[in-house]
């Protein structure tokens, strides 16, 4: 028996944006060929379209983010639609309140969508799976398992600069076990194609069977760095110091902080990219991170477009098929 | 069955109509907009056969149709692009075939969204009545009574060429 994508409707569009995994590649080139389109909104003199208008969409946030919180609330404005910023870390849950509960005190306002952000890997399927028929739910990051609205703005960014997937090498360097960022680049990146996708870091915080999902893994990063095309640094979490799985955080920049030095053994053109926030001196150095190959901003700005894509797609997957 | 139109004669009927307005009018420096994809083919041909200085802007108005909740998102869609400031100019909107008007509703909007311009008039190579608007074309290459069950089409980019074909039949 096959089971049905619970992110794709019945005409296979797609309804929920929770993970890449599974996605065919024509579906994230469409994404990426909207943010494109989109990304234009920025330069009219009114910065938004009438696309949702009359939709309501909620950020149900039970985990502290400013910028995705705060890119979704703007890529939701430019499209017309009507934000409520729910922070739930607190209020409800303590009030002895159930997930479903809230969930159902929401629906019954009329939302049309959610943008969940959890600490429990699985939250925004369970959210999915419970929702009424015409919500749609996009994970804005759940747990370690996925964040792929962060993944598809990484790709806009890496085909903005460098056009092709297919001909690209890229290194993601630093905490893969723990990232949820680097699950969705990774499955993003083989699903569009690119040539290699290096997994640069520590034995003690690589996955152990993270080489199923197509990647090669290195422990050095001088080795993991050599001609790629983009490196991809990730933010090394503080409350990781604390536990056994690293000495130090002087001692991790040493073998795994991405320098000046160390960039020139990638492609002259390379680029560097981090989802943020930035730990300088820990994961990069401050003038890699400010240097004319970092994308780092960009991608901040890149993700207010690809935002606006994901949810124009999934909330236009309600479409009632009538006649244009 | 389909039935083929000449072109170019249509396009010099156009263009001959256009510059008579703008010498009455006194308009030296007007801005061309084509709405994707065939009125940005027809406001190449016009913004040539006028001599025009300015670049051609590009509409898509893909984020400013009526049907989204109908037919949700179609990711062809292309960029709009403007590459000049819309405020006190006067503007020639450029579309291939009229018919329902609510393209040009749409275009009006996003137009507006980039400033606010001293005139729009608008030029279409075919107007095929059926309006469901009140919106009507300054300008038009042919009227063409066409029945709702036949579609007139422009191909391009090169060469033009233009179709009158029930709907839903072959080529």
């Amino acid at each position: 028996m096959i089971r049905r994508n619970i992110q794709l409707n019945e005409q296979g569009r797609l309804r929920h944006f929770l993970t890449i995994e599974g996605l065919k590649r024509q579906m994230l080139v469409d994404i990426l060929d909207t943010a494109e389109s989109l990304s234009g909104v920025t330069d009219q003199t009114v910065k938004k379209v009438p696309l949702l208008r009359g939709k309501t969409i909620v950020n149900l946030f039970f985990e502290a983010s400013t910028r995705t919180r705060t890119t979704f609330e703007l890529a939701a404005k430019r499209l017309s639609a009507d934000v409520l910023n729910l922070n739930i870390s607190a209020s409800a849950t303590k009030k002895g309140e159930t997930l479903l509960d809230t969930l159902n005190n929401l629906q019954a306002m009329h939302c049309d969508m959610f943008v969940v952000r959890h600490a429990d890997s699985g939250a925004a399927h369970f959210i999915a799976n419970h929702v009424a028929p015409h919500i749609s739910v996009i994970n804005a990051g759940d747990g370690s398992h996925a964040h792929p609205t962060q993944a598809m703005l990484d790709m806009f960014t890496i085909r903005r600069h460098k056009g092709d997937f297919y001909p690209l090498s890229v290194a993601i360097v630093g905490d893969i076990m723990h990232s949820r960022v680097a699950r969705s680049q990774i499955h993003a990146l083989t699903t569009l194609g690119v040539t290699e996708v290096r997994v640069v870091g520590p034995k003690t915080l690589m996955p152990k069977d993270v080489e199923s999902l197509g990647v090669h893994v290195f422990h050095s990063l001088d080795e993991g760095l050599r001609d790629v095309d983009v490196v991809i640094m990730l933010r090394l979490q503080n409350e990781r110091m604390q536990g056994e799985l690293l000495p130090s955080e002087h001692e991790y920049y040493q073998l795994y902080g991405l320098t000046n030095e160390r960039l020139k053994l990638a492609k002259p053109d390379a680029i560097v990219m981090h989802p943020g926030p930035i730990n300088r001196g820990v994961e990069i150095e401050s003038s890699v991170a400010d240097g004319s190959r970092s994308v780092i901003l960009q991608q901040v700005t890149h993700g207010i477009a690809v935002r606006m894509a994901v949810m124009s797609t999934c909330l236009g997957s309600h479409a009632d098929g009538g006649a244009a | 069955m389909t039935q083929a139109v000449a072109i170019d004669p249509l396009l010099n009927d156009l263009a001959a109509q256009l510059k008579q307005h703008l010498s009455e009018h006194e308009i030296e420096a007007p801005l061309m907009i084509g709405i994707h994809s065939g009125g940005v083919w027809v406001a190449e041909r016009l913004h040539q056969l006028l001599g025009l200085k300015d670049p051609l802007g590009h509409l898509d108005i893909s984020f400013y149709r009526d049907d989204f909740s109908r037919i949700g998102m179609n990711p062809q869609v292309k960029p709009s692009h403007l590459p000049f400031n819309v405020d006190d100019r006067h503007i020639i909107l450029v579309d291939d075939v009229l018919y329902t008007g609510r393209t040009i509703r749409a275009a009006l909007n996003e137009i507006f969204d980039y400033g606010r311009p001293a005139t729009v008039n608008l030029a279409v190579l075919i107007d095929r009545g059926g309006r469901e608007l009140p919106i009507e074309a300054n300008f038009s290459g042919i009227k063409m009574e066409l029945a709702s069950g036949e579609n007139v089409k422009l191909k391009g980019p090169e060469p033009l060429s233009l179709h009158v074909a029930k709907k839903g039949s072959a080529e």
